[in-house]
């Protein structure tokens, strides 16, 4: 569904990803690991258009997109749940959440979508009313994941759902992920919670420097020695 | 006391016109973050186009109105395709401030050029009329502003709110970034938003013009009060600037009275620099977006 063949990208004259090959297949959940600054962010967001590819290319659906800006991207089907959430902070909840509708595509089914996404996140029907930037950092990250669902990806990435949020509230934000998962759309996941993210992956990569080092199913990579010291601290 | 509820009546209404001027620029601050230097001059264009509708085709200028915002529109988004959006990737964003002024210097030099330093004062019937109320009067061309005033403030407030692309236009201001990852056309936005803030302007022009001739600098005087009512309201903000403009009104009217004709514009000045100073983002300023 997705291919990065040798993609190179960076900021300005900095090259951060050094030529990195990832495959997603349609239905695949598929993850990155790999330590802060290695690129993955970076990744996301060339795959999502916000970052140019220097070299390299993109597919999506057989079709070439490393060079489309984000609108595009996203009209396709490819929808990043960005890290950090990236709310709209002096706009409702509901209007955040009609923002996600904004391609065409989706906004012909934005009422229907907004009752499906609302039934996943009970916790937010309440807020609707409320300005995003008043809710509490789980409540955002919440608003943040149906905001991305009401575009109706075919494909979503996530880039660290659960950072800097609490346990307990660690846990509710992998409880939606899994059931996102379940619905079978197609899921590109970065997360800190390398366990977690591997025991839900079918497969993973392991980026470092810009690189990509290893690749296998989600199960192997947890039960190999280098990725169970440097990453999940066994 | 009769004296000064005119000069509140009069106040206000010229408040509606500052209004008018200011809601174009707080826009186009608040969401292309752009200082834009050339806002009195596309009045000033808006005034000439005016003068030449009245006198070469024999209409009022209100009946100008219309065409004229829809003309200052296409010269915005023209101006923001072809001259701006071009230095967006440019590395300092300080170029865009420039070019606006330099634009500003061209249509002066340009409208030097073409009508000269004469006044040109449009001709129209009953805006000079007035509506007595007692005591007080009211002309007809100052009650057009402020009525106009109120219902482009409510317009593109509920523009703003009602629509996707106001929504888009909010998000965009809000958080640039992840407006782009909703699907939003970001340059798009921009090019839309320059047309909305110079169709303002082209509204603004067609009521002015039969109070106040134009010249090639008639721009700098209403816009540097735009310039602090924008401060005052805070900056991108479309209430703020409709609240900032019937405050300068009334500060406008009755400066010019109580203190010194000749004066006026040194009370507002005076009052610009105590805000920047004591209440620098405004009497409404949410502060930008969390980007
Ligand atoms: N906007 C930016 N401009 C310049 N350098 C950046 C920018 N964002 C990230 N970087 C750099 O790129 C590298 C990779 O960052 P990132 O992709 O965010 O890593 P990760 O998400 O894996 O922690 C880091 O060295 C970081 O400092
Ligand atoms: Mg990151």
């Amino acid at each position: 569904m997705l291919t990065l063949h040798e993609v190179h990208a960076g900021y300005g004259r900095t090259t951060i990803l050094h030529g990195i090959g990832i495959t997603v297949g349609a239905g695949e959940v598929v993850t990155i690991v790999g330590a802060n600054g290695a690129g993955k962010t970076t990744t996301l967001r060339t795959i999502a258009g916000l970052v140019r590819p220097t070299a390299g290319r993109i597919t999506f659906e057989g079709e070439d997109i490393g060079r489309l800006p984000p609108h595009e991207v996203v009209a396709r089907g490819i929808t990043l749940i960005p890290e950090g959430r990236q709310l709209f902070p002096f706009m409702t909840v509901r209007d955040n959440l009609r923002m996600g509708a904004y391609t065409p595509h989706a906004r012909d089914r934005m009422a229907r979508t907004m009752d499906e996404v609302l039934d996943l996140f009970p916790r937010v029907r309440e807020k609707l009313e409320q300005h995003a930037g008043s809710l509490s950092g789980g409540e955002q990250q919440m608003v943040a994941i149906a905001r991305g669902l009401m575009s109706r990806p075919k494909l979503l990435m996530f880039d660290e759902p659960s950072l800097g949020l609490a346990p307990i509230i660690v846990k509710q934000v992998f409880d939606v992920v899994e059931r996102i998962v379940a619905t079978g759309v197609t899921v590109l996941i970065v997360e800190q919670n390398v366990f977690r993210t591997l025991s839900i992956a079918d497969r993973g990569y392991v980026l470092e420097n810009g690189e990509i080092v290893m690749t296998d199913t989600g199960a192997t990579l947890l039960r190999d020695d280098h990725v169970r010291r440097a990453y999940l601290g066994i | 006391m009769e004296t000064f509820v005119q000069l509140v009546i009069n106040g206000l209404m010229l408040g509606g016109l500052f209004a008018i001027i200011s809601v174009g620029l707080t826009l186009i601050f608040g969401i292309i973050r752009l200082v834009n230097f050339a806002h009195g001059e596309l009045l000033m264009v808006g005034m000439y186009l005016t003068w030449l509708g009245t006198v070469k085709l024999g209409l009022h200028p209100y009946v100008l109105a219309p065409p004229l915002v829809l003309v200052l529109f296409v010269i915005g988004v023209l101006i923001q395709r072809f001259i701006l959006q071009p230095l967006l990737d440019a590395r300092d964003a300080h170029v865009q401030i420039f070019a606006t002024v330099g634009l500003s210097t061209a249509l002066i030099n340009l409208a030097l050029l073409v009508f000269g330093a004469d006044l040109y004062a449009t001709p129209a019937s009953g805006v000079r009329e007035s509506i007595t109320l007692g005591p007080f009067r009211i002309l007809i061309g100052q009650l057009v502003m402020f009525v106009c005033g109120i219902v482009v403030v409510a317009a593109l407030h509920l523009f703003m709110e009602r629509t996707y692309l106001g929504r888009a236009i909010r998000a965009t201001a809000q958080h640039r970034a992840a407006a782009q990852l909703m699907g939003v056309d970001v340059k798009r936005i921009y090019i839309v938003t320059f047309g909305i803030g110079a169709a303002c302007v082209g509204l603004a022009a067609a009521l002015v013009a039969p109070i106040y001739p134009a010249s090639p600098t008639v721009g700098t005087y209403f816009v540097l009060t735009a310039f602090v009512v924008v401060v005052l309201g805070g900056m991108g903000s479309l209430h703020g600037a409709f609240i900032g403009a019937l405050l300068i009104g009334l500060v406008d009217s009755l400066s010019a009275f109580y203190i010194a004709p000749d004066l006026k514009e040194v009370v507002i000045f005076a009052l610009f620099i105590l805000i920047l100073l004591f209440r620098p983002t405004g009497l409404f300023g949410l502060g930008r977006g969390s980007e």
